[in-house]
């Protein structure tokens, strides 16, 4: 779980281009949306297709997404338990 | 009808001409084929949060525009008109690269969003929150007179009183290497590239991105008025000297009216001729020339532009730039003649401002 929560900050930064953020600068629990990293519609955007293409994920519902990009913690187990990749 | 001034001027390209004096410190660059625009540091235009998504002609364009913007004192212009001829290339690459490489699927928002020609101009409007009239021609290389020229008719025919217009093209890799490939850039390692005495065909290129604030009215930080702009699509070498009489004419002016006339040579042995046709009607006049100093791009008269109202306003024409030996004071009206490979051609006329 530590490895993927690793690679998902590496991911997130290099996809949404957050260049003055490192990964050390993201803890497990911050918001990704809003007051955490301050994210907005566009990056939720890409991260649905960064699941569909690097886990095999495919998110239908909107309304899952608020949950599981919440933070890299509930990204993380969402992904451990739905991955196809 | 109203008078255009430009009041406010804002250039990034391969030199300092982003703050400072006017070519106080040059690089004349002989050696590559490519290079690229000068970096202001644009954090301190854009937000942290918008700027990660912007490819550079986005960020040139939202700078050269705010440090216009500033110089005249203005806020939020009526109209936002941009040019651009390749638009924002980068981001283009970007979006059919993923498609290729994804097998059209897993398409990122991103890039697609930021690869239309329109980009720049709605994001300076949206840095601004500018309401009013956002147009972007795309027009090959009078990309940026197509914008001009609405300028001008808006503000003659009193549509707006403030606009803000411009040219912003960038380099990008895929792109650039097809041009190679076809020739329209010079080959590497050809011995030094003298834009003047040209020996081989192509150019060199470059990016950049020119921004002018255009006024009805007359500031103390005006530096000359816009008269008039013309345009033609193609011409045959032999059809210069009627095409630019005809202009002048339709101005009521000769060509010992011109005070300087500012020629885009690039150094392609293959089409400059058109400027040696041109240059015979102003054997009197002082020539100047400026593709050595930013190189060649679709919008690569922002920087013309920007050296032609230096000149007006400063009353001095840099040694860098002058063709000729001839000198001429005052100098009171300055005439652009551009083109790029025998198409494009454009003429723009400037006054001096208390012509």
């Amino acid at each position: 779980m530590e490895n993927l929560k690793h690679e998902l900050k590496t991911k997130i930064i290099e996809a949404l281009n957050l260049e003055d953020i490192a990964i050390e600068d993201i803890s497990d629990d911050d918001p990704l949306f809003g007051d955490g990293l301050g994210l907005d519609s566009i990056d939720a955007l890409e991260l649905i297709v960064l699941m569909d293409k690097d886990y095999g994920i495919k998110l239908t519902d909107p309304k899952e997404g608020k949950t599981i990009f919440q933070s890299i913690n509930t990204m993380a187990a969402y992904i451990t338990e739905h991955r196809s990749k | 009808m109203k008078k255009c001034y430009i009041n406010g001027i804002g250039c990034i390209s391969a030199q300092k001409t982003f703050e400072g004096g006017f070519l106080d410190e040059v690089e004349v660059n002989t050696t590559d084929v490519i290079f690229s625009a000068k970096n202001p540091d644009y954090k301190a235009f854009i937000s942290p949060g918008a700027i990660r998504r912007m490819a550079k002609g986005v960020k040139m364009g939202i700078a050269a525009s705010q440090y216009a913007l500033k110089e005249a004192n203005v806020e939020i212009p009526d109209a936002i008109i941009t040019g651009t001829g390749m638009g924002c290339l980068q981001d283009s690459e970007k979006f059919l690269k993923a498609i290729i490489d994804n097998k059209e699927q897993f398409l990122t928002p991103t890039s697609f969003i930021q690869s239309t020609h329109n980009t720049v101009g709605a994001q300076i409007a949206l840095n601004l929150q500018c309401k009013g009239y956002n147009f972007t021609y795309v027009n090959g290389a009078i990309s940026l007179e197509s914008a001009l020229v609405d300028a001008l008719l808006q503000i003659e025919t009193r549509e707006a009183g403030t606009i803000l217009a411009g040219g912003v093209d960038e380099t990008s890799g895929h792109t650039l290497s097809l041009y190679e490939l076809i020739g329209l850039i010079k080959k590497k390692d050809q011995g030094p590239i003298d834009v003047l005495n040209p020996k081989t065909p192509g150019a060199v290129f470059s990016e950049g991105a020119g921004f002018f604030v255009i006024e009805n009215q007359k500031k103390s930080t005006t530096y000359a008025t816009l008269e008039a702009v013309g345009t033609q699509n193609t011409l045959q070498e032999s059809e210069v000297i009627s095409f630019i009489e005809n202009f002048l004419n339709t101005n009521n002016l000769k060509p010992q009216d011109i005070d300087a006339v500012v020629l885009g040579n690039n150094g392609d042995v293959a089409f400059d001729g058109y400027y040696n046709e041109a240059e015979t009607l102003f054997s009197n006049t002082p020539q100047v020339y400026y593709k050595h100093l930013c190189g060649e791009y679709n919008t690569a008269t922002s920087f013309g532009l920007w050296t032609a109202l230096h000149i007006l306003k400063k009353q001095e024409i840099p040694q860098i730039l002058q063709k000729n030996q001839v000198t001429k004071h005052p100098i009171n009206r300055v005439l652009l003649y551009n083109h790029y490979r025998g198409k494009d051609h454009s003429l723009t006329l400037l006054n001096h401002a208390d012509l």
